[in-house]
């Protein structure tokens, strides 16, 4: 595989594309309404209609419109339809002809797809996932093919560096930097990881761009294996998310086909291999270190650091780990170039961020957005807001992150003024919630959580998450005194401080922003509550 | 060989580039509780007990894994670390059922050690009471899971030194539990050499040797180590 | 060189009746999926995960049996294997029911109800989550979060995501099941 012969894929993929492309979502929500039925009668009714040399019906990843899927999109009229059924199917074609289409239209102006800027995302639902060729002529592997002969591996880690991008795991550490550290290291094996084990309840993102572009992912991690010396890598990726996995294996088989994996990449001798790891149902295997022993066929339990990965990793040997996110950004960054990227967002938070916004919000979705936009923005303009009634409190970080309160919307997103308030990035899900949610109750759930998935290695968080949890059951079932509230946060700063890895370091943030936050709603269900009201056995 | 100077508690060492604050903290006569630790055998630095600070860092690293720098200051009982010490002793204390007026090794005891040293005289934590069970299925020793810390010493004893890796832990979270082969009494485990490394290893009365009774049962803390002496610098003392 | 064909023959011939005699003693063809998996792998010990994946496809779940035979074909401790298949959630050491119904837990199906789903399922036939019907027809089983955000509350029945749902849906669907 040469330039040309990319070009040539590229350009032979362009010609045989119809002018009108109906694309209709196939990821796992959309599919789960019912897609397939539709886009069989979409097929159907263009075979009926005879229009079959000018329009074609393409399955396609996904739209980020989830919460009204299934989605069907006319390119290159942008017309979008939501919660199509199989009977729509042949209206939607009969509209092609100036019939009318029976099914909802959507409104591709809102907000909610307007105020999206689209990197990572940016062939999501536009180009079938399950053929390379569409990636291609997309000018997908052209990053790939432009580093391993233009660029020397420490100018790509400049690049990178330059670009500004940190960690989409949520840890939020300069990619570059982690890039740099890994290059430096001596030995001849090295090892590439992609964390696929999207485990925070509430997030999807990365399951999507599994779903949605595979290949971005792997041109991303293939560029980060020519830039640190590394010749094999995994991905990780959790058994929940089954279309994903297949989805990528069959982006590793068909780029292998056309040798844009494996030995001797476009001719040089960069050789790069990609191998699957499937995790098992452990949110703990998200951290690092716990991956690591995972994909070694151990039990995922983390262990401390330093060393960390890039120096002592996957069977001893330096490692870089990144999250899917990460990788995806990557091919875009060396298209467009450093600077580019290093104008969008905020000072210390560059690029865009994808975040599954769900919960009581009426738009419910995927969205990606430039760092530094507001929640308020995000959750009202673009998120239209709770159905009926008002915002109370959005989460984000997952488990690990915590509560904002309405009164914080106007905190704008980035990486170091979401910690400022309490909560954190995290991988990027953010669940609304209204005046009907307690929040106790909330703090509740996500400590049931911790500790039904903490390993059990260290004592603070295989026993701190049980006590904190039944802290909380006692304040909910109104038998806890103001006592009960002060030995809990002593508890959740001691688990806080002394754990062994970030699954029981953050486990308290849920309580302690709640805490922080909403602590009126703790104050009244205690039975010496403090504020007068006298607390109401449930 | 490169040395590193470090100051701990106000105390200045000199130690070879490698090694671990513990070891550098004995070197200075500096004691740090453990529980975990084991000489002879790898580190895990999961009882947390062995924390410390260092100025400069802003989290709290575990002595028995973290490697000495040049010039760093360590601290190993500001208030904090008192403080935190003693929850994870009681901690301890609230999530197994241990008894020590009935158990064989009361008085001879690293967890009852433990507790005196931070100063625990209850929990504030209420006791989980856990339904555990005892295993006497093997003809010498015994596994009381009421005592067990899950320090794991027992495991990595059994698979670094006499390589027979008889035990694991099983399970996850507040559910692990320590096993012998596929979860077999201890006693059908053929891998098992009855070599009795476990036992010694076991901080506690969890691992201990039929017969014995109440306080009576003392454990060879020092085994491992002249094992490993032994084994790798033909040096046969203890 | 004209010795190469020669041992290459050798091998393969020397190799043959080694590998007919692999398999397990019962005879039972289901292990010769996880023997192709450990094979294919050179028996190295980081493909255990795979393999219990396997084994738990083509069992429907780990018997001591398979737990050993994998603790042999991969030369490991029987404790470490039975340490990692009682870790992950996914693997199970005991029967499934006939069908299964996988009720998400994740955040945004909590928000919106997904707890009432699955406080009626358990309701409704007096079993507890992680438990299966006594007439082995189901299982009920909790996801943390499948990633179908969007839809949420979701419900895997028999491994279709179903969207949207209500205590009464899943009621019925799995009603249906019991006919």
């Amino acid at each position: 595989m040469d330039l040309t012969e990319l070009q040539e894929i590229a350009e032979a993929e362009r010609q045989a594309q119809k002018s009108i492309r109906v694309h209709c979502c196939t990821s796992t929500g959309c599919q789960a309404a019912n897609s397939l039925g539709v886009k069989k009668n979409l097929e159907g009714a263009v075979k009926a209609a005879d229009l079959g040399d000018r329009v074609q019906v393409v399955g396609v990843g996904c739209m980020g419109f989830c919460g009204r899927g299934p989605l069907v999109e006319i390119d290159p009229q942008d017309k979008l339809y939501e919660e199509v059924t199989p009977d729509d199917a042949a209206s939607i074609i009969e509209s092609l002809n100036g019939g009318t289409a029976t099914a909802n239209e959507g409104d591709l102006n809102h907000p909610f797809f307007a105020r999206q800027m689209r990197i990572v995302r940016e062939t999501s639902g536009k180009i079938d996932p399950e053929r390379i060729e569409e990636y291609i002529a997309a000018g997908g592997y052209q990053s790939l093919y432009k580093v391993i002969h233009d660029m020397t591996p420490a100018e790509v880690v400049d690049q990178i560096s330059k670009s500004g991008l940190r960690g989409r795991g949520g840890g939020g550490y300069p990619t570059g930097l982690k890039w740099a550290t890994m290059a430096k290291m001596p030995g001849e094996q090295k090892y590439v990881i992609c964390n696929a084990d999207e485990g925070d309840p509430g997030a999807f993102m990365d399951r999507s761009v599994l779903e949605s572009d595979p290949h971005r992912v792997l041109e991303g991690m293939a560029i980060a294996g020519y830039a640190v010396g590394a010749t094999q890598a995994f991905i990780y990726v959790r058994a929940e998310y089954p279309l994903a996995i297949d989805r990528l294996q069959k982006a590793i088989k068909q780029a292998k086909r056309l040798s844009l994996l494996g030995s001797q990449i476009f001719g040089s001798p960069f050789d790069f291999k990609v191998d699957i790891r499937i995790g098992a149902g452990a949110f703990v295997c998200g951290e690092e270190t716990a991956l690591i022993a995972s994909v070694e066929g151990g039990r995922g339990l983390p262990r401390p650091r330093p060393p960390y990965p890039a120096q002592s990793g996957l069977w001893g040997c330096p490692t870089l780990i990144n999250n899917v996110e990460t990788f995806a950004n990557i091919a875009v960054i060396i298209r467009e170039g450093a600077e580019w990227y290093a104008n969008i967002g905020t000072e210390k938070s560059k690029g865009t961020k994808v975040f599954a916004l769900t919960g009581k919000i009426r738009n419910n979705g995927l969205i990606e957005v430039p760092m530094g936009i507001t929640l308020r923005e995000i959750v009202e303009e673009m998120g239209g807001g709770v159905p009926d009634g008002e915002v109370k409190a959005v989460q984000t970080g997952g488990p690990s992150g915590g509560c904002i309160p309405a009164s914080l919307l106007d905190t704008p997103v980035d990486y170091d003024s979401l910690v400022t308030i309490g909560s954190m990035m995290g991988s990027g899900g953010m669940v609304v919630m209204d005046e009907t949610t307690s929040m106790i109750e909330v703090a509740q759930f996500y400590m049931e959580f911790c500790r039904g998935e903490t390993c059990g290695k260290c004592i603070p968080c295989r026993v701190g998450t049980v006590q904190m949890y039944q802290a909380l059951t006692k304040i909910l079932k109104g038998e806890a005194t103001m006592r009960d509230i002060e030995q809990l946060e002593q508890l959740c700063g001691m688990v806080k401080d002394t754990s062994l890895c970030g699954l029981g370091q953050t486990a308290p943030n849920p309580v302690m922003s709640t805490l922080r936050y909403f602590r009126d709603e703790y104050l009244v269900l205690l039975q010496d509550s403090p504020n007068g009201k006298v607390a109401v056995k449930s | 060989m490169s040395v590193k100077t470090l100051t701990i508690d106000g105390v200045d060492v000199a130690i070879e580039e490698g090694a671990t604050l513990l070891t550098a903290a004995k070197e200075a006569g500096v004691h740090i509780p453990t529980l975990c630790h084991l000489e002879g055998v790898t580190d895990v630095g999961a009882c947390r007990l062995c924390l410390v600070e260092i100025e400069g860092i802003n989290k709290l690293l575990p002595a028995c894994v973290t490697e000495v720098s040049e010039g760093m200051k360590v601290h190993t009982n500001t208030e904090t670390l008192q403080e935190y010490r003693r929850m994870v002793v009681e901690m301890l204390f609230s999530e197994g059922n241990h008894i020590c007026a009935v158990c064989v090794v009361n008085g001879n005891c690293q967890l009852q050690d433990a507790a005196i040293e931070v100063g625990m005289d209850h929990t504030r934590f209420p006791y989980r009471f856990p339904q555990r069970d005892v295993d006497v299925s093997h003809d010498r020793f015994g596994l009381d899971h009421n005592r067990c810390i899950l320090c794991t010493r027992c495991v990595r004893v059994c698979d670094e030194i006499e390589g027979a890796h008889v035990w694991d832990v099983a399970g996850r979270g507040p559910a692990s539990r320590i096993i012998s082969g596929l979860a077999q009494p201890w006693g059908e485990v053929e891998a098992c050499t009855s070599c009795g490394k476990c036992v010694d290893a076991c901080p506690t009365g969890s691992l201990f040797r039929k017969g014995s009774t109440v306080a009576e049962m003392e454990k060879d803390r020092g085994k491992v180590e002249f094992l490993v002496t032994a084994r790798e610098e033909h040096k046969w003392t203890r | 060189m004209a010795t190469v064909p020669t041992s290459r023959a050798d091998t393969t011939a020397a190799k043959k009746p080694k590998e007919a005699k692999k398999g397990h003693p019962s005879g039972d063809k289901r292990f010769k999926v996880l023997d192709i998996t450990m094979k294919r792998a050179q028996y190295r010990p980081d493909v255990l995960i795979e393999v219990l994946h396997k084994a738990q496809e083509a069992f429907g779940y780990l018997e001591e049996d398979v737990l050993l035979y994998v603790a042999r074909g991969l030369k490991l401790p029987l404790s470490r294997v039975y340490g990692v298949a009682t870790f992950y959630h996914l693997f199970s050491l005991k029967p499934g029911g006939t069908h299964t119904c996988v009720v998400c837990t994740g955040t945004a199906c909590y928000v919106k109800g997904g707890g009432q789903v699955l406080s009626a399922l358990e309701e409704h036939f007096g079993i507890q989550v992680g438990d299966t019907t006594p007439d082995g027809e189901m299982s009920l089983l909790s996801a943390r979060c499948l990633g179908a955000c969007g839809i949420a509350p979701a419900v895997v029945f028999d491994g279709t995501v179903a969207p949207k749902q209500t205590a009464e849906l899943a009621l019925e669907k799995v009603k249906g099941w019991m006919e």
